[in-house]
């Protein structure tokens, strides 16, 4: 479902992204670990169009995604790591803005939208302003609207990041039930093992840019002699700890905007 | 199309549920229009230019729009902050419909808010000359719009926070204003704002809506025309361009 090819992305003489490949199979959970700064939002930038890579290839849903960014923006569903959602608007009008620009027919959003807000439970709230939501029903709204036009992959970049024990579990069963019901390829970043340990079929850690290991928790755990995955997390990335590189700018927005939040 | 008009209506519902902006964007233009209007007409009755009301009254249209129109492009900085920018950038949609929503989106906004000042400058005793021209005078607030909404979009596809924000206002949205001929006759003007303010594009929309509502163009309403659809038509394409490299 996704082909990384020698993919690398350079920032001037910073390289965010090293020369990586992988593959991920269709209707599979698959993990995308590593620390702070290693490389895991560039990645998926560069999976999902919106960043270009230096060099090397991706392919999604057979889509090559620099040469056919369109076809490859329609076939996955994102929900980034900050928040993204229009806080002056509804979370219907939110969704309802979503499928109009994914191109979904009225009669089937109309169908759909309230089928998924119902899923994430906000339905009874879908006509109050989102800018009055807590952090964890914004990411329940994003969650739901990245599975608005059906992708065929989902992409979660650290989706549990400031939220409660009792919501992070909630928002994994919902990505599993549609992951079963609609077999959606999910690929997902996270600092939390457990989550990986329960969810993912396979993993790949990424650090310095490069990916260090890819398997299943099993072999990873099994490689590396740990008994859980925390362990082998660390005893495979070190345990130093990593200052987030890159754009100030960007950094500060970035900050902003999860104070905002 | 669709796009266009989803992220049109957006920017309109935004517009809609924010009474406090519609209402502080009246302050500027309303202080202008009485301080000014007012104040300066006896001075500019005197030296014979007749009733200051009619020669300032399009000039504050014109600014109500300029000022609208540039923050509705630069709103695409909140987009980018909030992130919502990116919903849109991973939208199986063109750069170029995202812009021309945008713009489309702005320079309705601007419009409107210009149609709201319009009105309140018949209560300071503003009158039309020739009933029939009303439609072209509004056309050319429309192009004034359109202008200066692709120019703020065109600004903010490059910014990523809003601390360049008095930098754009104290050298680019004040001095095209102040240079505009919005408040005193371009005609007769020393030899170097002469220039400046045949320069700016504004000076043809000013004139352009001035000449419609009062008969009093300086240039003629068709070199008003042409000034401003070229103008509209290269910084729209400049605007498309710099959004077309936005990466976040």
């Amino acid at each position: 479902m996704i082909s990384v090819k020698n993919l690398t992305k350079k920032f001037g003489t910073f390289t965010a992204v090293d020369d990586i490949s992988f593959e991920v199979k269709p209707g599979e959970i698959f993990a995308f670990l590593g620390p702070n700064g290693a490389g895991k939002t560039t990645t998926i930038k560069m999976l999902t169009t919106i960043l270009r890579p230096t060099e090397g290839e991706v392919f999604l849903n057979n889509h090559n995604v620099t040469e056919n960014p369109k076809e490859t923006r329609r076939s996955f569903g994102i929900v980034f790591q900050d928040p993204s959602l229009d806080n002056e608007l509804t979370p219907y009008e939110n969704m309802k803005f979503h499928a109009i620009l994914y191109g979904l027919p009225k009669s089937e959003y109309e169908k759909r939208i309230p089928e998924l807000l119902k899923l994430v439970e906000l339905y009874d709230k879908k006509d109050q302003y989102v800018k009055n939501f807590s952090g964890g029903m914004k990411r329940r709204l994003e969650i739901a609207r990245g599975f608005l036009h059906h992708p065929k992959v989902l992409f979660l970049d650290e989706p549990t990041l400031g939220l409660d024990p009792q919501t992070r579990n909630l928002m994994w069963n919902y990505i599993k039930e549609l992951n079963k019901k609609e077999g959606i390829t999910v690929f997902f970043t996270t600092h939390h093992m457990e989550e990986v340990d329960r969810m993912a079929g396979r993993i790949a850690i990424i650090d310095h840019g490069k990916i260090i290991v890819t398997g299943t928790p099993e072999e990873i755990r099994q490689q590396s002699g740990k008994k859980t995955l925390e362990e082998a997390f660390i005893s495979l990335t070190g345990s130093a700890i990593r200052n987030e590189a890159g754009n100030v700018g960007l950094n500060q927005m970035r900050v902003s905007s999860r104070l905002m939040r | 199309m669709r796009t266009i008009y989803i992220l049109w209506l957006r920017q309109l519902i935004r517009y809609s549920r924010s009474k406090a902006r519609m209402f502080a964007s009246l302050g500027q233009p309303l202080l202008f229009l009485f301080a000014f209007g007012f104040g300066l007409s006896p001075l500019y009755a005197k030296a014979g230019g007749g009733d200051y009301i009619q020669f300032i009254a399009p000039g504050i249209i014109a600014m109500t729009i300029l000022f609208n129109a540039v923050f509705s492009g630069l709103e695409i900085i909140w987009d980018k902050q909030f992130g919502f920018l990116k919903e849109t950038l991973v939208a199986p949609v063109s750069r170029f419909e995202i812009v021309m929503g945008k713009i489309l989106g702005g320079a309705t906004i601007a419009f409107i808010q210009g149609l709201i000042v319009f009105g309140i400058t018949f209560i300071a005793g503003f009158s039309i000359s020739n009933i029939a021209y009303i439609p072209v005078g509004l056309f050319f607030m429309v192009l004034i719009a359109l202008l200066f909404s692709a120019l703020g979009t065109a600004i903010a596809a490059r910014m990523n926070d809003m601390q360049g924000f008095p930098l754009i206002m104290n050298f680019l949205i004040m001095p095209l204003f102040f240079l505009s001929g919005a408040l005193f006759p371009i005609k007769d003007l020393p030899k170097a704002l002469s220039v400046v303010t045949k320069l700016n594009p504004l000076s043809y929309g000013v004139d352009g809506v001035r000449g419609a509502f009062t008969g009093a163009a300086h240039f003629s309403l068709g070199l008003d025309f042409t000034v401003l659809v070229v103008v509209i038509v290269a910084v729209t394409a400049f605007g498309v361009y710099q959004f077309s490299r936005v990466e976040v």
